[in-house]
């Protein structure tokens, strides 16, 4: 894993133990990252998005970062998929299998990404044939590097980043809330707008009962 | 390690994303599949950090910050499908055309009781050829 460009290396690929531990785990993350975006199933595709954000974690640790591994691992893992699977379940996921669970346009996203993915690959292997990455030496995200490079020269975009998750938390609340105040004055107001276009359009929707059930509540 | 070694798995995990984000119809499937596009920018990021020896370490840090934005994203875009899925009952984001512009879309605000009568027949003219394209979805 000690590389360097300029020690005339003789190999375009050079099999080390980190390398073959990186490329088993990306083919472990790819193939459930595959997963996630095709499987029927949507509480599988959560599932799935586990092992794929959880190689990305290990990957990371390869890559010495330890600090963002564990990140990744508590936040994405923990929480994020945590979410997910509550939104499927609050949004009435059907369990077993959705056959409507791709577009119509499903070809033509196939179109779009596999020749992004093949143009992308072709251009960064292109432009990184020669470069190695030195992982010698301290580790560069270890706890300690991390707190120091973060609280000596990011500290003000860091309590930025406190001021938008505090906006991010009161505009969950406020769109997530159930009996909005403004509402019944929006319906005596003569705002019946939203109201008749739902209505009307409602009848060539499958999921007219649910409809009928939220208006009643 | 070589450096094609994560930026090639940053470029498939993306275009994965991209293949989810376009072709998925459930909003909450689109919200796994931008995930998966962020965590590919991400990996991006900590390789080329690692990668640079940079003393700011600036590739870390926009990543920890990633990943913050990503959970606030995800956390207000699951707020507005559920307010969907309340008004509309549904989280299929090819149903929700009514922005979209189309004929019947055109009618203004005020003639829309005038218009009621020749926007419901509209309604259902189209509605078989949404049920065909769904069919054809299946299929």
């Amino acid at each position: 894993m000690i590389l360097s460009a300029t020690a005339g290396h003789p190999g375009f690929l050079s099999p080390t133990g980190v390398e073959i531990a990186f490329l088993l785990v990306g083919l472990a993350t790819f193939g459930a990252a595959v997963v996630t975006v095709t499987t029927k199933q949507l509480v599988h595709a959560a599932l799935w998005l586990v092992v794929a954000l959880g190689g990305i974690a290990v990957e990371y640790l390869l890559l010495t970062a330890e600090f963002i591994a564990w990140v990744q691992v508590l936040i994405y893992v923990g929480s994020v998929v945590v979410l997910l699977l509550f939104g499927l379940m609050l949004t009435r996921a059907p369990i077993g299998r959705s056959p409507d669970a791709d577009s119509g346009n499903r070809w033509m996203a196939l179109g779009a990404s596999v020749p992004a993915a093949g143009a992308l690959v072709w251009v960064v292997v292109d432009a990184f044939r020669t470069t190695w990455i030195d992982l010698d030496g301290p580790a560069q995200g270890s706890t300690k590097a991390s707190g120091e490079f973060l609280f000596r020269n990011w500290v003000l975009p860091f309590e930025a980043l406190s001021v938008l998750l505090l906006a991010a938390l009161v505009g969950a609340i406020v769109l997530s809330r159930k009996d909005r105040p403004d509402r019944s004055d929006g319906r005596t107001a003569g705002q019946v707008r939203p109201d008749t276009r739902a209505r009307r359009t409602g009848p060539d929707r499958t999921e007219r009962p649910a409809a009928d059930r939220e208006d009643n509540s | 390690m070589h450096l094609a070694y994560p930026a090639v798995l940053a470029v498939l995990l993306f275009c994965t994303g991209l293949y989810g984000v376009l072709a998925r119809r459930n909003a909450i499937l689109v919200l796994m599949s931008v995930e998966l596009m962020l965590n590919a920018v991400n990996l991006n990021l900590v390789a080329f950090d690692v990668w640079l020896r940079d003393a700011l370490h600036g590739g870390q840090a926009l990543t920890l910050f990633t990943i913050a934005i990503a959970a606030a994203e995800i956390g207000i875009g699951l707020a507005i499908v559920l307010a969907v899925y309340r008004n509309r009952g549904s989280s299929d984001i090819d149903s929700l055309r009514d922005t979209a512009e189309t004929d019947d879309a055109e009618t203004l605000p005020d003639e829309v009781d005038a218009d009621a009568v020749r926007d419901t027949t509209a309604d259902q003219a189209t509605a078989p050829a949404g049920k065909a394209k769904k069919a054809e979805a299946t299929a």
